[in-house]
C-alpha cells in the first residue's frame, strides 16, 4: 500500500516540476520548425555534435579507467585520510566549471608548471587541442562516476568478496569475477551520468581548451557562439541537446529499475 | 542595543539629508545667477568599449555643467540599439558600429544624421617585448606561432576576416573566441603568441600586452566606426547635443586618443 502524501506538498511539488518543464516546453515552441532540419545539419552544427559525442565517449572511458579504481579504493581500502581524499574528488561537483578551467589552464597551459615542461621538452601544447577538451570534461564528470560507483560498492557490501577470498580467489580474481558483476548496474548508471555531464560541459572547456570548429568547439560552445549571431540555429541545436539528454536519462533510469 | 543602533542610523540619515538639502540650496542660488535650468539628468546609452573614456568625460561634463547628472547605460551595441528601438529612455545613443546605429536610424529613433566621431582598428596583440618578433599579419602563419582571433560571427572576427582578405593571408587560429577579451586573455596568459584585438584593448591592459600595427588594419570592413546621435523624443535634446559637442571637442578627442581611438 502507498502512503498518502500530505496535501500541502502538492503545490510546491507541482511548481518545482513546472520550473523545469516549462522552459523546456518554451524552447520547443520557439524552434523554427520549417527550417529545423537545415539548421541542425549545417557543417558547423554537425562538426560540433560529432565532437561532443566523441569527446563525451572518450571522457566516459577515462572516467571508468581512472575513476573506477578510485571508487574501489575509496570504498574498500583503509587508507589514512580517506575522508580528505574523498572531499577532493567531490570538489568539481561544487566548483564553478570556469574555476576548474582556470586551474587546468594554470597547470597545463603553456606557462604552467606541467604544460610548460611538456611544451619545452616535447613540443606538446595541451590547450586548444581535443585532448584539452577531454581533460576538462573528465575533470568535471569524474565525481559523478566515483560517487555512484562508491555508493554501489558500499551497498553491495563485502560478504561475497570475503567468501571468494576464503575459497582461494586472489584479490584480482575477486575483483573481476565477484565485485564488478555485483556493482555492474551502478557502474553503468555512473558511466551514463559522466557521459551526460561531459556532453553539457561548457565553462571549463571554453576557459581551458578554447573554441575551434572540429577541434574544441563542442555542442554547448557552438550554441553559445550561435546565440550571438543566429538565434534560430542556437535554439535548434539546444533542442538537439535536450533530446540527447532525455535519451541519456531514459537509458540510465531503465538500468536503475532493472 | 538594537534600538540604539536604529536611532543612530536615523540620526545619520537625517544628517545626510540635511547636508544634501543645504547642498541643493547652495547650487540653486549659484546657478540662479546664470539663469540655468534646475537639476537635469542626461542618459547616455553607449557601447561597452567606451566605458572608461565616457566615465571620465562624464565627470568633466558634470563639472562644466553644474546641476547636470550624466547617467550611463553601457552594453553591447546591438542590445543598446534594440533598447532604443523598443523605446527605452535615452537621450544619446553611441554604438560601436554603423550597422547597429542604422537599426535605430531606420526605426526613426535618431534625430537627423548620426555622426562618426571616432574609429578603432585592429592590432596584433603579443607578449611584451614581442618575443616571437611578429611584425606583420603574415608572421602569424609562421610555424610555431600560436594565433587566436574572434569567431567570424562576432564583429571583431568579421573585422579580422576583412584584414586577412586585404593582406591575402589565411590564418589558422588555434581558437576562435567569443569576444576580444577572450583573445586578449589567451595572449596575456601566454597560451597564444598573437591575437587580433583592437588598439583600445591593447591600451587597456596597461603594458601587459604589446600591440603591433599592420597596414591591412585600415582595410574596408576592418575598421570599427563609432557613430553617435540624439535619440528622437529626448526631453533633453539640447543637453544631448552639447554632450555630442563635448565628445568632439578638444577635451573629448584628447581623452579618446589617449584610450587608443582615432578621432575624426
Amino acid at each position: 500500500m502507498r502512503t498518502t502524501v500530505p496535501r500541502f506538498l502538492w503545490v510546491p511539488a507541482a511548481l518545482a516540476w513546472l520550473l523545469v518543464a516549462i522552459p523546456v516546453a518554451g524552447l520547443v515552441l520557439r524552434v523554427d520548425w520549417p527550417n529545423f532540419l537545415g539548421l541542425v545539419t549545417t557543417p558547423s552544427a554537425l562538426a560540433a555534435l560529432r565532437l561532443s559525442l566523441e569527446t563525451g565517449l572518450a571522457t566516459m572511458a577515462l572516467c571508468l579507467l581512472f575513476g573506477g579504481p578510485l571508487a574501489v579504493v575509496l570504498a574498500r581500502s583503509s587508507l589514512p585520510g580517506l575522508p580528505f581524499i574523498r572531499s577532493v574528488v567531490l570538489l568539481p561537483l561544487v566548483l564553478p566549471p570556469v574555476v576548474g578551467g582556470l586551474t587546468l589552464l594554470f597547470l597545463f597551459g603553456r606557462t604552467g608548471p606541467v604544460g610548460g615542461f611538456l611544451d619545452r621538452e616535447f613540443g606538446i601544447t595541451i590547450p586548444f587541442s581535443t585532448g584539452a577538451v577531454m581533460l576538462a570534461q573528465t575533470f568535471v564528470a569524474m565525481p559523478f562516476l566515483v560517487v555512484s560507483l562508491e555508493g554501489a560498492l558500499r551497498t553491495a557490501g563485502e560478504r561475497y568478496e570475503a567468501v571468494a577470498a576464503t575459497l582461494g580467489a586472489s584479490p584480482a580474481t575477486t575483483l573481476w569475477r565477484v565485485t564488478v558483476p555485483v556493482v555492474l548496474p551502478g557502474l553503468m548508471s555512473g558511466s551514463v551520468l559522466a557521459f551526460a555531464r561531459a556532453l553539457g560541459e561548457f565553462g571549463a572547456t571554453i576557459t581551458f581548451a578554447g573554441s575551434l570548429e572540429g577541434t574544441t568547439r563542442t555542442l554547448p560552445l557552438f550554441i553559445y557562439l550561435e546565440s550571438e549571431s543566429d538565434l534560430d540555429g542556437a535554439v535548434a541545436m539546444s533542442l538537439v541537446l535536450v533530446v540527447v539528454a532525455i535519451l541519456v536519462i531514459v537509458v540510465s533510469r531503465t538500468r536503475d529499475l532493472r | 542595543m538594537r534600538t540604539r543602533f536604529r536611532a543612530a542610523l536615523m540620526a545619520g540619515t537625517a544628517a545626510v539629508l540635511g547636508l544634501a538639502l543645504t547642498a541643493c540650496g547652495g547650487s540653486d542660488s549659484g546657478s540662479g545667477a546664470q539663469a540655468q535650468a534646475p537639476a537635469r539628468t542626461l542618459t547616455v546609452s553607449a557601447a561597452a568599449s567606451l566605458t572608461s573614456v565616457y566615465q571620465q568625460l562624464g565627470t568633466e561634463f558634470q563639472n562644466a555643467n553644474p546641476g547636470t547628472t550624466v547617467k550611463f547605460n553601457f552594453g553591447g551595441s546591438d542590445a543598446l540599439a534594440q533598447q532604443v528601438v523598443q523605446g527605452a529612455p535615452a537621450d544619446v545613443l553611441a554604438t560601436a558600429s554603423s550597422k547597429t546605429m542604422q537599426t535605430a536610424v531606420q526605426a526613426g529613433k535618431i534625430q537627423g544624421e548620426p555622426v562618426v566621431y571616432a574609429t578603432n582598428s585592429l592590432q596584433i596583440a603579443v607578449a611584451p617585448n614581442n618575443p616571437k618578433g611578429i611584425t606583420s599579419l603574415q608572421d602569424l602563419t609562421k610555424p610555431g606561432v600560436v594565433s587566436v582571433v574572434c569567431a567570424p560571427a562576432v564583429p571583431c572576427g568579421a573585422a579580422a576576416q576583412a584584414a586577412e582578405k586585404a593582406a591575402n593571408v589565411i590564418l589558422t587560429p588555434a581558437s576562435e573566441e567569443q569576444d576580444v577579451k577572450g583573445v586578449l586573455n589567451r595572449v596575456q596568459t601566454g597560451n597564444a603568441d598573437a591575437g587580433l584585438v583592437y588598439v583600445t584593448d591593447v591600451k587597456s591592459t596597461a603594458g601587459k600586452v604589446a600591440g603591433v600595427s599592420f597596414p591591412q588594419a585600415s582595410a574596408q570592413g576592418a575598421i570599427q566606426s563609432y557613430p553617435i546621435g540624439v535619440v528622437t523624443g529626448s526631453q533633453n535634446a539640447d543637453l544631448a547635443q552639447s554632450w555630442i559637442n563635448f565628445v568632439r571637442s578638444q577635451q573629448g578627442t584628447a581623452a579618446l586618443q589617449q584610450a587608443g581611438f582615432v578621432t575624426k
